[in-house]
């Protein structure tokens, strides 16, 4: 059945060009020696949502880092738009667990910190109108002057959003963005995200324990396996763009889901 | 239409039971205990059960704080005796601020300040470090120098310790953060070590601010001088008690002024940090 549904690809348009490219990937940590990820291989599409999804330790954050050039690979090769990433770059925009605002500044101090950080005072000063929007985007217009102190998990969650869009980043590396927050705003934060994903036309790569959410959000799924990390499967989501939640409901949602599972539980088995 | 509760019924606003000892504001406790320790305090002297010599009534010594008091009001010697001591606490702390700061960020932020520095100065603080007087006595001489040297010296520690254990406060997400902004360590430094570390810094400080009075009295103990502290060893050596235990209270209020410069500053600069407790004085 997967495979029938595998074919399922934007036909008339050509295939979009790939934009990260990653080859024989290995990490070993060498504190103890840990094999986190041996041979992974995998191409992300200009526009595509791609969610890796796998039990707890079996390596999707060490993926998600190596990719952000947070931490070098122990071998294997990483590209995004053709040259290798051998460091953190402008281009890519990271989400994290938690949403890790600084407490000593506001809401939109913290939003325009990246353009800070990388061209200065003015920079920051001159993005503090786009930051607004994009506030005003993620519902949090009223709370620009306000410290995180004063935001719940959820809003800050949404302001640490808006700090990853603010350098409009070609690429967007979630990791478990939402895991924290309640089911309804996590919904609501999913179809953002998909929104913003579409008007920005950005690639994103999301690391999810929830399946639904993977599902609703994905072109496609890469299933991971533990000890050591590698991908093992990738299935194709043929649900029509855009999603919505209420297609949570229908059957072919359903065996979707059913179909995963059915994986993990496997590799579980195993 | 729903079933919805009565109207009628009268409101649950109940209060929540506080046992009458945690009830009690600040000032009435403070007063109470105040009050509890002079009575004692004056019993124990009426009855003789301590010779007058060990412990001064409570009326001597209010006579003995009022004379001091006039002293220090008039401008008599004692005023500038506080001023020297004064002075001494002062650069001590600052000197104390200064090169602890700067050897807390050498050895919370560099390897080599880590592995190379930081051995050195544990092995130098588990020193008594009042032993050090009369070598700065011999180096400094008898004046204000060798007294504020001793409180520099006492007060550094805590300073580097605190601001090397701030340096490791941020966590892992936010060095992630401030790496994948591209930040330069220096940027990282500033904008993210230095501000999460602050509360620590203030908390080290504060022990600094104890220790720099406890260098300076002890190196005007030793090393004579002009300050407060010779003050009290001359009153010591006459046996006027009542007059050392006066002189020790004004000096307390330099200790508390300095202390609560620190709280202050600290409410100021680290306004972000909820998980202050009141009540807890800083
Ligand atoms: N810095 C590190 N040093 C040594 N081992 C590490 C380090 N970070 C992670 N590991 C190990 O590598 C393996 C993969 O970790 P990773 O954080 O990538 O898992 P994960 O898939 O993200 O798990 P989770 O879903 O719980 O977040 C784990 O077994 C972990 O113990
Ligand atoms: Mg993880």
């Amino acid at each position: 059945m997967t495979m029938a549904e595998s074919q399922i690809l934007p036909d008339s348009a050509a295939i979009p060009r790939s934009v990260y490219e990653i080859s024989r990937l290995s990490k070993t940590y060498a504190r103890n020696r840990l094999v986190a990820l041996t041979d992974v291989n995998l191409t992300l599409r200009e526009g595509e949502f791609v969610s890796v999804i796998g039990s707890s330790g079996c390596g999707k954050s060490t993926l998600l880092k190596i990719m952000s050039g947070l931490m070098p690979p122990t071998s294997g090769r990483v590209t995004l738009e053709g040259k290798p990433v051998t460091g953190t770059r402008a281009d890519i925009g990271m989400m994290f667990q938690q949403a890790t605002l600084l407490p000593w500044m506001t809401t939109i101090e913290n939003i325009v910190l990246p353009i800070e950080i990388r061209q200065g005072k003015s920079a920051a000063r001159a993005a503090r109108a786009r930051a607004q929007e994009l506030l005003d985007l993620v519902g949090l217009g009223d709370f620009a002057h306000v410290y995180p102190g004063e935001l719940s998990g959820g809003m800050a969650q949404r302001a640490s959003i808006c700090r990853m869009l603010i350098t409009r980043p070609a690429v967007l590396l979630l990791d478990e963005p939402f895991s924290a927050l309640d089911e309804l705003t996590r919904d609501f934060m999913n179809m953002e995200l998909q929104r913003i994903c579409h008007e920005t036309r950005a690639t994103a790569f999301l690391v999810t324990h929830s399946l639904a959410e993977a599902v609703i959000l994905s072109d496609r799924i890469l299933v991971m396996k533990p000890r050591p990390g590698r991908i093992v499967e990738e299935v194709v989501i043929p649900l029509p763009r855009p999603r919505t939640l209420e297609m949570i409901n229908t059957p072919e949602f359903g065996r979707i889901v059913a179909h995963i599972r059915d994986l993990l539980g496997k590799e579980a088995e195993q | 239409m729903t079933d919805t509760v009565s109207d009628d019924l009268p409101d649950t606003v109940w209060i929540e039971k506080t046992s009458w000892i945690d009830a009690m504001p600040r000032w009435l406790a403070m007063s109470l205990l105040f009050i509890a320790v002079v009575t004692l305090w004056d019993l124990v002297t009426r009855w003789g059960w301590v010779s007058p010599i060990i412990l001064p009534s409570p009326a001597e010594t209010l006579a003995d704080l009022i004379f001091v008091g006039r002293n220090l009001i008039t401008g008599d010697y004692m005023l500038g005796a506080l001023w020297t001591t004064t002075k001494t606490v002062f650069f001590g702390f600052l000197i104390a601020a200064s090169i602890g700061f700067l050897l807390g960020v050498l050895v919370g932020e560099t390897k080599f300040g880590e592995r190379a520095v930081m051995p050195y100065l544990v092995a130098i603080d588990t020193m008594p470090k009042v032993a050090f007087a009369p070598l700065f006595i011999a180096w400094l001489g008898f004046d204000i120098a060798s007294k504020v040297a001793l409180a520099a010296f006492i007060a550094t520690f805590p300073i580097v310790v605190a601001t090397a254990a701030g340096l490791y406060a941020a966590s892992e997400n936010e060095r992630m953060l401030f790496k994948s902004m591209g930040a330069t360590r220096m940027q990282t430094l500033l904008r993210l070590k230095l501000p999460t570390g602050l509360p620590y810094m203030f908390t080290g400080l504060k022990i600094a601010a104890v220790g720099v009075m406890a260098g300076a009295i002890t190196g005007e103990f030793l090393g004579g001088g002009k300050g407060f502290g010779a003050l009290i060893r001359q009153s010591a050596s006459q046996m006027d008690t009542p007059r050392v235990f006066a002189l020790i209270l004004y000096l307390s209020l330099l200790g508390l002024l300095l202390y609560f410069t620190v709280v202050w500053a600290q409410r100021k600069f680290v306004f972000w940090n909820k998980d202050q407790r009141p009540g807890a004085l800083g």
